[in-house]
């Protein structure tokens, strides 16, 4: 399994390159192929994990922090992988014609299977920080596939809107996967599962379940989080097709529907998520209804079926998640289908909205067919997989443990203009004729590599609820996995006349009426967008930016002013305090020694040519002067070191010191006069603080050579230097082998100054080069 | 800098040679006695700065061949490259390792991956340093 998820990634670094040398017709069905082999790999251990198997793989990953990198495969991964190998396989297709003369396919292809392979590693994994690491890699690649078209600056925006709000619910994710990992006390999902007791009855359970579930939300787009998905249509079709519907958006249910086991089966999962997906279901519902454009309202629709599925793993009894489990497939196959057709309707005639389509089933017979087909799954209807789905919903919801009669109304609405959308989308582009302004582009046929996914996909849904003994076997694995033990899901097209029946018939009556009425519906409502548009969720994130914005521009104007006074006296202030501080708390412990009864004579006599030629520095009137003032200074510095046996220090110091002549040489000519630029009360500042930092480093000083809280380490490396590192210098084996990261660290900080210093000085002189 | 002196002029060209030996020789030496990269990268700076100078800019550029801000890239390269062969024997990143090569004429001679993150150091250090002084020097 380590071998399917990191060849992903393999196979996404050489695809730029393969694409540059074969038609872009081709590459498509070419990169199609290794999606389609994963598909196979996995399809062929469905038989053993429907059997009750479960395969575990393992392999050291960072050792010294005990992380591993460990895959386990049972029948939620399995149903997701088969979902993202498969349906990837057709958008793989689909690319390359729908995009096949974009100069950047190459990058997209890259971008796709990176994704592919991180969605993957996602739902495989077993180890907690790994499932976090894949989570955050699938923001990171919808985040670049969102802005594919970045020179748009509405796409940019879309992109950024998409990934603060996933990647901050990350964050989230990522303390409450700690914690779970720390109250379990294992970090392997195999292992937490079984520690239900323990974890239900953490003091910092409750904490922790909020956090998963913020992260889990952000990612499917529950409510008020929604608002970044319809938003990401920004992206290529293909795209929107595979990450916003099919994929991506479902890693947060996938994550629940995992934690079900361990986490679920009490009054805060079922109230939080019930009512949660409850209402993001409505809201989708409710906007998909009333947009006009042909992604928004898929868009809309998925976060519908988003916040359903979330509303079915909170109630979580077993025949709930059977229906989750149906659900998730249903909507993965008429969805992704969907999308695509509406990819074919822009790639064929440049519409974007429906008030732009109609009567179009005469140019495009097979797409109109596929979409009445998707649509009828979509509507709920028989003989599509899709009413087996809701049939299993609506029984499911009316068995909830409790809200029930809250959840079956919530259901019933959500069903009713599911149902008008659906007729929307299945009849209004193909078969309304009206006066119609021209198309917006000239008629393209699709051709067969537009066409294969959403015939296919329709096909699979026709043939899954004609024939439900199909899938049942991966459902009742999924369901299972979900559930903790043994599911046996047992679907069937006719259900005979029950609750769930009169109810979608109820449905499909209201919902009929209302797409008769579909425009005055639009502006009926308008008065509930008018006020979304002022407090809506997404009003306010944009609110929140604002004001971060508005507090950094604030911040940085009072710290970082240009004025080097400034930032020094920022910087030693801060640091006088911290060190007063951390000293003061700690008095009693802390000697300082007075004994100066070993100082030699001529120790004196440098301490006091040290004194004097920084009081001649501060003190002269000409430039060179402190120059020269500075130069002795230093000179005695490396005296001193010389003295207290330390060469390369003294080395160091007189070579900088050379340096900093010539340097200063340099710059001497192009500084302005030596002017009185500051003020008498300005300078006595000045003196205060130059002689608060020397006397708090002296004090400083003084305590840390008379105070020992820890054994040194010197001796350590002075034993050290020459068994370890093999060598007698014990500066430089410090330097370069025992604090090497270190080192690191300081010739990185170094190169950053010289760049900076370049960049000032090229910016200065007038942005050459 | 036209007005230089013909003893500045005639020193300079000897030293640089000279000098920039000295700073491989502080590099090389660092590990059992005063040296190091830090402060061979600083002879080496010094070194080039006296030819600038001498020679003006265009001819410290020469005797660099590649333009330092490259140098400060392929030294910090070379850094994280030397910490990085101890992770494929296992061993945690940055973790010394040092092997022996005997010479004929030479004897033995020890290497190890600190000397060539000793080599990096130098290589920053001059192209930082080099950096700095070069641009402001054309600019006067």
């Amino acid at each position: 399994m380590l071998l399917t998820v990191l060849s992903g990634f393999f196979v996404a670094a050489l695809a730029p390159l393969v694409h540059r040398h074969i038609p872009p017709r081709h590459s498509g069905l070419l990169f199609a192929l290794f999606p389609a082999c994963l598909f196979f790999y996995f399809a062929q251990q469905l038989p053993a994990i429907s059997a009750g198997a479960m395969l575990l793989e393992s392999q050291p990953w960072v050792a010294g922090l005990d992380i591993r990198l460990s895959f386990m495969l049972d029948g939620l991964s399995l149903l997701f992988a088969l979902l993202i190998t498969g349906i990837g396989t057709f958008i793989l297709i689909y690319t390359g014609r729908y995009l096949g003369d974009h100069p950047a396919l190459g990058r997209l292809y890259a971008l796709l299977l990176c994704f592919m392979a991180s969605m993957l590693g996602l739902v495989l994994s077993d180890n907690l920080i790994g499932l976090f690491v894949f989570w955050e890699l699938t923001s990171i690649t919808s985040y670049l596939l969102i802005g594919f078209n970045h020179e748009d600056a509405k796409t940019r925006a879309a992109a950024l809107q998409g990934f603060f709000i996933t990647a901050g619910g990350g964050l989230a994710l990522m303390t409450g996967l700690i914690l779970l990992g720390l109250a379990g006390g294992s970090f392997e999902l195999s292992q937490l599962l079984s520690e239900r007791e323990a974890l239900q009855a953490h003091p910092l359970f409750l904490p922790m379940l909020l956090l998963i579930l913020v992260g889990a939300f952000t990612k499917s787009a529950q409510y008020p989080f929604h608002f970044w998905l319809p938003n990401a249509m920004a992206a290529p079709t293909p795209v929107s097709a595979y990450l916003h519907s099919a994929t991506m958006v479902k890693a947060g249910v996938y994550l629940l529907a995992r934690l079900q086991p361990a986490l679920g089966g009490n009054d805060a999962w079922l109230w939080l998520l019930g009512l949660t997906g409850a209402i993001t279901m409505l809201m989708g519902v409710y906007l998909a209804s009333r947009t006009t454009g042909i992604k928004q309202m898929l868009a809309y629709s998925t976060v519908m079926a988003l916040g359903t599925l979330t509303m079915l793993i909170g109630i979580g009894t077993e025949q709930a998640l059977i229906a989750a489990m149906a659900f998730l497939l249903a909507h993965a196959l008429y969805k992704g289908a969907l999308f695509m057709i509406a990819g074919v309707i822009d790639f064929s005639t440049g519409a974007k909205d429906f008030l732009q389509t109609g009567g179009l089933a005469r140019q495009l017979p097979i797409t109109a067919a596929a979409a009445v087909g998707t649509a009828l799954s979509l509507a709920g209807l028989a003989p599509m997989f899709g009413f087996i789905a809701k049939e299993t919903m609506l029984e499911s919801v009316m068995g909830a443990p409790a809200l029930a009669v809250v959840f079956s109304v919530a259901a019933f609405l959500s069903a009713t203009l599911g149902i008008t959308i659906a007729l929307v989308v299945g009849i209004w582009p193909w078969f309304i004729r009206r006066d119609m302004p021209e198309l917006p582009t000239a008629f393209r046929s699709p051709g067969p590599a537009l066409l294969a996914g959403p015939v296919v996909l329709a096909l699979l849904g026709l043939g899954f609820g004609l024939l439900p003994a199909l899938p049942e076997q991966a459902l009742s694995a999924a369901a299972s996995a979900a559930a903790g033990h043994a599911v046996v899901a047992e679907l069937a097209l006719w259900h005979g006349v029950n609750t769930a029946l009169v109810m979608s018939i109820a449905a499909l009556l209201l919902g009929t009426l209302l797409f008769c009425n579909w425009g005055r519906w639009r502006s009926m409502t308008d008065a509930g967008e008018r006020f979304a548009r002022r407090l809506g969720p997404e009003r306010l994130y944009a609110m929140g930016m604002e004001a971060l914005v508005r507090f950094s521009a604030w911040q940085t104007r009072v710290l970082q002013n240009g004025y080097l006074r400034y930032y020094l006296m920022t910087t030693l202030g801060t640091m006088v305090v911290l060190v007063m501080a951390a000293l003061s708390m700690n008095l009693s412990g802390i000697r300082i020694a007075m004994d100066f009864s070993g100082v030699a004579f001529y120790e004196y006599v440098i301490a006091a040519v040290l004194a004097a030629s920084s009081i001649a520095a501060v003190l002269t009137n000409e430039r060179l002067g402190a120059v020269a003032a500075l130069g002795a200074l230093g000179f005695t510095v490396a005296l001193t070191y010389v003295m207290f046996s330390a060469p390369d220090l003294a080395i160091t110091q007189v070579l900088v010191e050379t340096l900093t002549v010539i340097l200063l040489v340099l710059v001497l000519f192009r500084l302005p006069g030596f002017l009185k630029l500051s003020s008498r009360p300005l300078r006595l500042l000045d003196a205060l603080t130059a002689v608060i930092v020397g006397g708090t480093f002296t004090v400083l000083i003084l305590a840390v050579t008379a105070t020992r809280y820890f054994p040194s380490i010197s001796q350590y490396f002075v034993e050290h230097a020459v068994s370890d590192g093999f060598g007698r210098n014990i500066v430089n084996v410090i330097l370069v082998d025992f604090r090497g990261l270190d080192t690191l660290g300081e010739i990185a900080v170094l190169s950053l100054a010289a760049i900076g210093i370049f960049a000032m000085l090229k910016l200065r002189s007038g942005g050459q080069e | 800098m036209n007005q230089q002196s013909l003893i500045l002029r005639t020193t300079g060209r000897f030293l640089l040679p000279l000098l920039l030996l000295f700073s491989l020789f502080l590099l090389l030496r660092g590990h059992n006695e005063p040296g190091g990269g830090f402060i061979g990268g600083l002879v080496a700076a010094a070194a080039v700065s006296l030819h600038l100078f001498v020679m003006g800019t265009n001819a410290a550029r020469r005797v660099l061949r590649l333009t330092p801000r490259d140098l400060i890239g392929w030294g910090l390269t070379t850094g994280v490259l030397s910490a990085v062969p101890s992770t494929l024997l296992g061993e945690a990143f940055f973790t010394a390792l040092w092997f022996e090569i005997t010479l004929p004429l030479l004897g033995e001679l020890k290497l190890g991956t600190p000397l060539f993150f000793d080599l990096g150091v130098y290589m920053v250090v001059v192209g930082s340093v080099l950096t700095i002084v070069l641009n402001l020097a054309e600019e006067s």
